[in-house]
């Protein structure tokens, strides 16, 4: 193919992809401008079943108790996306090199204030906005920046601790509801009085392993970018 | 309303970005800022209900939505270093000197 021919292909694919974009934006925007004055969304649903679920907060009802089963196979998801991970990467993880002064410090001054913020969005989580997902989000993120810093992930802990607290979110999701079901309930539907104890004790245990899994997956893709730096070493590694 | 509105076009801005990406990258990323649309038109949504209590139920899901956001994006640049990795690796026939 020539190149003015080609140059007529890209012009030509770049303004059927703009009409095609345009025509779905004005079908949904058209979807949403017809929308019914008057929602029905589940807001008072929520509302009504509030005081049975162990949580004040209205999304942390929904997302353990509610559509507990949800949550269950969301951390299920990304504990495959982790296994899928695991068997693609490659290379080898090692420390920064010189991550300089300034963030040395101000990973050593953060990552404390990190932990304690996470704590409480943990606890909060039952009553205000906060939760076990953005808990273990900053989790991961304290973890990511003192990788940045210089510090690796421990040696020791990298057999079986790092595999237990993985799995440490689905496992107490799946024993959580055999043992509901086991209890004459269906399955993740929490007797009344104990509620609140084992939404705290599943978003502890989600946090856990969210923030693990968040982490470890930043470190695969470190890991990729410091094979490529040098391909000699990487290329025979499985 | 206007939240959503914005929301779409993100979305649809994104969605012409991952039609005509030819590296893998910017086709993950174009993914992900359609996804940010996505849940900006859920949570605009949310705000919909009357009262002051916006609608839990989609918050709850753009929460679940962003987190499996994260672990595909993750996922997706694996998978593309794996890609180049293999791709770029020397082989037989690239070796200077070794062909016929």
């Amino acid at each position: 193919m020539t190149n003015p021919e080609r140059d007529t292909l890209a012009r030509l694919a770049r303004f059927g992809s703009t009409l095609a974009v345009a025509l779905v934006f004005a079908g949904l925007a058209f979807a949403m401008l017809s929308l019914p004055a008057e929602p029905t969304g589940l807001a008072a649903a929520v509302r009504a079943e509030l005081p049975g679920t162990g949580a004040a907060n209205p999304v942390t009802a929904v997302l353990l108790n509610f559509r507990g089963y949800d949550t269950l196979l969301e951390i299920a998801v990304l504990l495959l996306a982790l296994l899928a991970i695991w068997t693609m990467r490659r290379g080898q993880l090692r420390p920064q090199r010189d991550p300089g002064d300034v963030l040395e410090s101000l990973a050593s001054i953060q990552a404390p204030v990190m932990l304690v913020v996470a704590g409480y969005l943990l606890w909060a989580g039952g009553s205000a906005p906060g939760g076990a997902f953005q808990a273990g989000g900053i989790l991961a993120a304290a973890g990511v920046m003192l990788v940045l810093a210089g510090s690796g992930w421990p040696q020791r802990l990298s057999g079986w601790p790092l595999r237990v607290a993985l799995v440490l979110g689905l496992s107490a999701f799946i024993c959580v509801g055999v043992a509901v079901v086991l209890g004459g309930q269906e399955f993740l539907a929490y007797p009344a009085s104990g509620a609140a104890t084992i939404i705290l004790v599943l978003e502890i245990c989600a946090t856990v392993s969210i923030a693990v899994i968040l982490l470890d997956m930043f470190l695969s893709v470190l890991r990729g970018r410091a094979s490529r730096t040098d391909t000699t070493a990487s290329i025979d590694q499985p | 309303m206007l939240y959503s509105l914005a929301g779409i076009a993100l979305f649809c801005i994104a969605l012409r970005a991952v039609i005509l990406a030819t590296a893998p990258l910017r086709a993950i990323l174009a993914v992900n800022v359609m996804s940010s649309g996505v849940f900006l038109v859920l949570v605009a949504l949310a705000r919909r209900t009357p009262g002051l209590v916006a609608d839990p139920v989609p918050h709850a899901m753009v929460i679940t939505g962003i987190v499996v956001a994260v672990s595909a994006t993750a996922m997706a640049i694996v998978l593309t270093q794996r890609l180049r990795a293999n791709v770029s690796a020397p082989t037989v026939e690239d070796t200077p000197g070794a062909g016929p």
